[in-house]
């Protein structure tokens, strides 16, 4: 039991420091362990990291400056009604943070995500930065043919970037190590979903954030022994509502605000704070061409997601699913300001909430955000709302 | 332009646009299809082809903005509960459908029989449709158009296209329609598009004569009308550009500036590159605050956002699909932004300009995001001044007269500055 909560305090002491090193000093003790290696920056959400994993390549995801940066330069790019951030990553690249990353990956989600790739090309020419484009169409031979295509194309920009050629073999083991970060993650959300008192949301954030820039096998290995030593403490269950989280899956919210919304009595069960990693649902294959089942696991099992067209159910559908899988009794909406996929998304979501009968609220945030009384009441409101009267 | 004496030109589209809205009201009586679909990157010629009728949302919220009734949608659309931080092109469309779906005309609209979802160069679009899919039970068919990030079109991002085309955006104006695809009727229309594209180029690039009898901006987006939307591929706009052409042929040959709302434009004393849409709540003050110091836009980026032809890009009916598809993809904002960069470089130096205006809107990111990379990377390979001001589409809440008139008159003191700067360059 001492061990187990030493465990977990240690754990997450290091997540939180990997959290706050803006400077990037674990990608900097990577490249010194690994002469030659490279660093590829990932841009939420989804990034095919498999791809730069079989090219020896450490892909970690970058979401912004969080509010720990005070952002100069980065104002001085965007108009005020562009999200926070673009201006983060600018700041970080011109204050030199991004110096040892020697490539950066813009995926579409967005057209400021994608334009802020062309920013790049143009102010950092002798990086690669390239974007991706995912498909919206969702046939197997048409956007499934395409994207297997612009999977190939980006992995000969890695093998040049890394020197390394990668071979179907390397790939399809690069898969089966994220098949297993995949499944790992999951068995965290569900431990999340059944004993959420276990896991308090800012700890499962920070773990889980923690594999944005640590190598996966080093992720793995936190996440297993986090879950293995946290089922063996004693921590009280609260009060608490049970709630998920929607709109976050970019722009992040602060550390704070996480903390807030579980002080104020909500137990966050599920979100899409950390969805970059859950973005297949299961397993990937490992056997024929490895671009074509990574093509195939995204038009198959990829989750419903703001940046993606909603082919397959009707809207919010699979939102309502997720609330009732997870056990949720109500759903809150926190979204980046003027971040355009969330917040169009957010009345189709709410009406498929409203017709199913499951509470709702929502507020919109910055990755910088330093207040967060008001938030705190809301959330407490509709905390208290939902347990003494269901909505 | 109603105060001043009109060309026949203008005469003609506004005959052909009302004749549109008329067909358009009286679709479902006549049993004519009707399919929403987004100006960038829009299959009109494959359209009709089938006989259907287009729709273009942006349009319809641009004349309601024009209207004055941009305010009234956009506040119905917020109270059911979009955010103020998003599209005003989507709330006004998204209000307007709540309010009757009433057409410029003053004739209603037709509920979509399909809605044609070409994603090209803007993200929202994705998400404007999947709430009209809300509004209206109907089919909804995705073109999707890859971005060239790298500054070209690839063969595989064309066989994605074309693929599209025939396995998905066909068979659905099959089905719909009940009529096979006629690829011969097809080729017709991209023939006709391809001779009013010609004679469209040559309007825009008449703005290189001195005085430019074009504003290529205010009045572009008059110009650009009838190729951007329901007159692609039709006998009537080529008879529309060749009419347009003639005339201003006419106007550079009696050595005339534009026509404004005010009447003929006064002695040109400014050539200005813009880049951005306009405002189109106070399109005629804003467009005052540049004619009444005699600034002219000689070269702009929105006239392009249906379509970049002044670079050499014509429908070929020969490769029907294949050519359907680069246009689509060459469309000014799905072009990455180094692409976007050296285009207004090169118009700058074309255009022989005074200085570059970036018109910022706060509901297109598609447009606005790196605008301020794009304008001091302009400045710098052109050395031209750079200018910046920042409006919205439909959103008149966005629109602040006295700033704006304020930052024009005072980006035009620094041209003027920087000019008799050279002067007594020269001179010493």
């Amino acid at each position: 039991m001492v061990d187990a909560k030493q465990t977990v305090t240690e754990i997450v002491a290091r997540a939180d420091a990997l959290y706050h090193d803006l400077e990037f000093g674990a990608v900097k003790r990577w490249k010194e362990t690994h002469p030659g290696g490279k660093v590829i920056g990932c841009l939420p959400t989804y990034a095919p990291r498999e791809l730069a994993h079989a090219a020896g390549m450490l892909p970690v995801y970058l979401r912004g400056a969080g509010d720990q940066v005070e952002i100069i330069r980065g104002d001085a790019y965007f108009q005020s009604y562009i999200c926070q951030l673009p201006r983060g990553m600018i700041e970080l690249a011109l204050s030199g943070r991004l110096d040892s990353f020697d490539g950066f990956l813009f995926p579409a989600i967005c057209d400021v995500i994608r334009n802020l790739s062309g920013i790049w090309q143009l102010h950092f020419p002798d990086k690669l930065a390239r974007y991706l484009d995912i498909p919206q169409n969702f046939d197997v031979e048409v956007g499934g043919r395409f994207y297997a295509e612009e999977l190939r194309r980006l992995l000969t920009d890695f093998e040049q970037l890394s020197g390394q050629k990668v071979s179907d073999d390397a790939l399809r083991h690069s898969i089966g190590v994220y098949n297993t970060h995949r499944r790992v993650i999951q068995n965290l959300m569900d431990l999340r979903s059944e004993k959420p008192w276990l896991v308090p949301a800012d700890e499962t954030y920070l773990v889980l954030r923690a594999g944005d820039v640590l190598p996966v096998e080093e992720h793995i290995e936190m996440i297993k022994q986090y879950l293995q030593s946290v089922v063996e403490l004693e921590r009280p269950m609260r009060d608490h509502s049970r709630v998920v989280v929607s709109g976050a899956f970019c722009e992040q919210p602060p550390l704070g605000l996480i903390r807030t919304l579980e002080r104020a009595g909500c137990y966050i069960v599920w979100d899409d704070m950390t969805i970059s990693a859950r973005f297949i649902a299961g397993d990937v294959s490992t056997s024929g061409d490895p671009c074509v089942a990574l093509a195939r696991a995204f038009i198959e099992q990829g989750v419903e997601s703001a940046s993606v067209y909603s082919c397959k159910k009707k809207k919010g559908s699979e939102l309502c699913e997720t609330v009732r899988k997870a056990g949720a009794q109500g759903v809150i909406f926190a979204a980046p300001s003027f971040c355009d996929p969330a917040l169009l998304d957010q009345p189709m979501l709410q009406t498929a909430l409203d017709q199913e009968s499951i509470p709702w609220t929502a507020f919109k945030y910055a990755e910088n955000l330093g207040q967060f009384q008001v938030i705190r009441e809301q959330a407490g409101t509709f905390s208290d709302s939902i347990r003494l009267w269901g909505a | 332009m109603d105060n001043v004496d009109k060309e026949p030109s203008m005469l003609k589209q506004k005959e052909m646009i009302g004749a549109h809205f008329d067909r358009l009201a009286e679709a479902p009586a006549q049993g004519k299809k009707v399919v929403y679909t987004f100006v960038p990157g829009n299959l009109t010629e494959l359209l009709l082809s089938f006989d259907v009728l287009p729709v273009y949302p942006e349009i319809n919220a641009l004349q309601s903005a024009m209207r004055k009734r941009s305010g009234d949608f956009i506040s119905e659309a917020e109270r059911i509960g979009h955010s103020e931080d998003v599209c005003t092109y989507v709330k006004c469309d998204i209000g307007m459908k709540r309010s009757g779906n009433i057409g410029p005309t003053g004739k209603p609209i037709p509920k979509p029989d399909l809605l044609l979802l070409s994603y090209t160069g803007c993200f929202t679009f994705l998400k404007w449709f999947e709430l009209l899919r809300e509004e209206y039970d109907c089919p909804v068919v995705l073109l999707h158009t890859p971005y060239q990030a790298d500054g070209e079109i690839t063969p595989s991002m064309r066989e994605y296209m074309v693929r599209q085309i025939r396995s998905e955006v066909i068979p659905a104006l099959e089905k719909l329609t009940g009529r096979a695809y006629d690829e011969d009727r097809l080729r017709e229309c991209l023939e006709l598009s391809r001779q009013a594209e010609d004679d469209m180029v040559h309007v825009l690039e008449s703005a290189q004569n001195r005085p430019s009898p074009i504003d290529a901006y205010f009045g572009g987006v008059f110009y650009i009308g009838p190729m951007f939307t329901a007159f692609r591929g039709t006998k009537a706009a080529v008879d529309y550009y060749a009419m347009l052409k003639q005339e201003v042929d006419a106007r550079i040959a009696r050595g005339e500036g534009p026509i404004t709302p005010d009447g003929p434009m006064g002695p040109e004393k400014y050539r200005l590159v813009v880049e951005g849409p306009p405002n189109w709540t106070h399109f005629r003050e804003f467009w005052r605050m540049f004619s009444e110091e005699g600034a002219v836009v000689v070269a702009s980026t929105y006239t392009k956002v249906g379509g970049v032809f002044d670079f050499g890009f014509r429908h070929d009916p020969n490769d029907p699909l294949g050519t359907l598809a680069d246009y689509c993809m060459g469309c000014y904002t799905n072009r990455s932004l180094p692409q976007r960069v050296e285009m207004l470089a090169s118009y700058a130096k074309k255009f022989s300009a005074d200085g570059i205006l970036v018109n910022s809107v706060k509901s297109c990111n598609s447009f606005s995001a790196g605008q301020l990379v794009i304008l001091r990377e302009v400045e710098k390979r052109t050395g031209i001044a750079g200018g910046f001001i920042e409006t919205d589409l439909v959103d008149a809440r966005y629109f602040s007269a006295a700033n704006v008139k304020n930052r024009i008159e005072s980006y035009l003191q620094m041209i003027e500055q920087k000019r008799s700067g050279k002067t007594e360059e020269v001179r010493a």
